[in-house]
C-alpha cells in the first residue's frame, strides 16, 4: 500500500509532522521501517524523514560525546575517538546494516535487536527528544521503560559519559552465527572505580526483558568491592533477578535465564 | 496518491522516473528500470541478495526508500562487466566455482566490491566479515571467499 513520505530539511518541523499524525513513523536508516513496509504493515501511513545535517553530528568532548540520531554505525566505527563504542557498533549486522542502521533507530528495534542500546543502557546515556511540546533530555533508561509511546516523539541525539578506561567499560554479545548473528544475549557493563573498589557499577542485558534492562541485583553484588573472583562470583549468581526473556529461534527463555550468569562472569574477568 | 519524480545515476547512466511513495529502491531498479539483477530475498534485512553501491558504500536497496537516492549513484551487478568482459571478481567466481543456484550472487559480488574498492588485499579474515552480510544456502561459503581473496590477489599481480 503506497505511504506518503514527508521529507523536512529541519529536524524541527519533522518533529512537529510526526508529533501531529499517530499513523506517521520516522524513517532513519530504514532497517526497521522500511522493513515493516515491506511487510506489508498497513499502521504505517505515513513516513517522515529529515534530511537536516545536525542529526548525524558527532560532538567529541573531554568527559562526554553526544551522537546525533542519524548517525551509522560504519561512522562509529570509523571515529577513533569514539573506540569505546566500537565493539557494540561491530557487533551489528553486517556491512551494509551498518553502512544504514542508526544510533536512534536503535533505540527501538525490538529484541532480539538493539544491542548498541545496550551498551547505551550501562553507560548511563542520555536522550535528547523533540516532542510536540518541545525538546527535552531524558535518562535512556526511562526512555526505553516508555519507548511505546515515544513513536511520536524524534530523538535527535544521544549522549554518554567517556569510560575513564577501557577497562572500564565492557561489552559482549553471543550470537549463534559468527561474525553476524541476532543476539542471544547481550552485555554491557560500565565499571568505574576508586580507589580499587566499584563504584557506581551499570550492567546492562539485551534480549533478557521486552527492552533492554539493567541488572540491579548484579550491580548491587558489585558495588564497593574490588573485582575479584569472590565479587565476580556474586555479581554472576543475582545475574537472572529481575530478568523476563521470551522464546524465541536464537534461544528459549529457559536457556536465557540459565546463560546470563555465565556470560556475565565472563564477561567481568575479562575472559574472550 | 501523488507520485514523486526521482533522478539517478545508475550504473554510470542517467535515469528519471516516478516511483509511488514508500517504494523501495529493489522495487525501482527491478520493476521500473528493469535490472534484474538485484535480487528480493527477505525483504527484511538479513539475507544481503539485494545489496547495491550508493556512492560507493553498501547498502540493502530493499531496506532503501528509492527516493533518498535522488541525485546519488547507484552501482548493481549489472553495472560490473565492462562490454564483454567480466569483472575480475566475476571471473574469480566463475573460476573458483563461487555460485551454484546463483541468487545469492549478485548481492555476494557487490559486498565484495564494496570490500575491494577501499582494501585492495584482504586478509581472510576481512573477507569473512564483508560478506557478512551475505546468505549463501547451496554454494557453501569457501568456493565465495576463496573467490573474492584470488580476485585481490590477481588484481595485485596486474598492479
Amino acid at each position: 500500500m503506497p505511504v506518503t513520505v514527508k521529507t523536512f530539511a529541519n529536524f524541527g518541523e519533522a518533529a512537529s509532522a510526526l508529533s501531529s499524525d499517530r499513523s506517521a513513523r520516522y524513517l532513519g536508516g530504514g532497517t526497521l521501517v522500511m522493513r515493516a513496509l515491506n511487510e506489508g504493515d498497513v499502521s504505517i501511513s505515513t513516513v517522515v524523514r529529515a534530511t537536516d545535517l545536525a542529526l548525524t553530528r558527532i560532538d567529541v568532548a573531554s568527559s562526554r560525546v553526544t551522537i546525533g540520531a542519524g548517525v551509522t554505525f560504519a561512522r562509529i566505527l570509523a571515529e577513533r575517538e569514539l573506540a569505546f563504542l566500537h565493539a557494540p557498533a561491530r557487533s551489528i549486522g553486517g556491512p551494509a546494516v551498518r553502512n544504514m542502521g542508526t544510533v536512534g533507530g536503535n533505540l527501538f528495534a525490538p529484541s532480539p535487536y538493539g544491542d548498541f542500546t545496550v551498551a547505551l543502557l550501562a553507560l548511563d546515556a542520555t536522550v535528547s527528544v523533540q516532542g510536540g511540546l518541545g525538546a527535552r533530555d531524558m535518562p535512556i533508561e526511562e526512555f526505553l521503560q516508555s519507548r511505546e509511546r515515544q513513536s511520536g516523539a524524534l530523538v535527535l541525539a544521544v549522549s554518554c559519559q567517556r569510560p575513564a578506561s577501557t577497562d572500564a567499560f565492557r561489552y559482549r554479545k553471543i550470537a549463534r552465527i559468527k561474525p553476524k548473528g541476532g543476539s542471544v544475549i547481550t552485555l554491557a557493563a560500565h565499571l568505574p572505580s576508586s580507589g580499587g573498589r566499584i563504584s557506581g557499577a551499570r550492567i546492562a542485558l539485551g534480549s533478557m526483558a521486552a527492552t533492554q534492562i539493567r541488572a540491579r541485583a548484579a550491580e548491587r553484588a558489585l558495588e564497593g568491592r574490588a573485582l575479584d573472583d569472590a565479587a565476580i562470583n556474586a555479581a554472576a549468581a543475582v545475574a537472572a533477578e529481575g530478568v523476563s526473556p521470551t522464546d524465541n529461534a536464537l534461544g528459549s527463555a529457559w536457556y536465557r535465564r540459565e546463560i546470563v550468569g555465565v556470560h556475565l562472569r565472563r564477561l567481568l574477568s575479562g575472559l574472550e | 496518491m501523488t507520485k514523486t519524480a526521482l533522478q539517478f545515476r545508475h550504473n554510470g547512466r542517467d535515469v528519471a522516473l516516478f516511483v509511488d511513495g514508500g517504494v523501495n529502491l529493489l522495487v525501482a531498479l527491478r520493476e521500473l528500470i528493469g535490472d534484474m539483477t538485484p535480487k528480493f530475498g527477505c525483504g527484511q534485512g538479513g539475507c544481503g541478495a539485494c545489496s547495491v553501491l550508493i556512492d560507493g558504500e553498501l547498502h540493502l536497496s530493499c531496506l532503501t526508500l528509492a527516493e533518498t537516492v535522488n541525485g546519488r549513484a547507484v552501482e548493481t551487478l549489472d553495472g560490473l562487466k565492462n562490454g564483454p568482459n567480466l569483472h575480475p571478481l566475476q571471473r574469480a567466481f566463475m573460476e573458483q566455482f563461487a555460485a551454484q543456484c546463483g541468487y545469492c550472487t549478485p548481492g555476494m559480488l557487490m559486498a565484495a566490491k564494496a570490500l575491494l574498492d577501499r582494501n585492495p588485499s584482504p586478509s581472510r579474515a576481512e573477507v569473512i566479515e564483508a560478506i557478512s552480510g551475505n546468505i549463501c544456502r547451496c554454494t557453501g561459503y569457501e568456493p565465495i571467499i576463496n573467490a573474492v581473496l584470488a580476485a585481490a590477489s590477481g588484481g595485485r599481480a596486474r598492479a
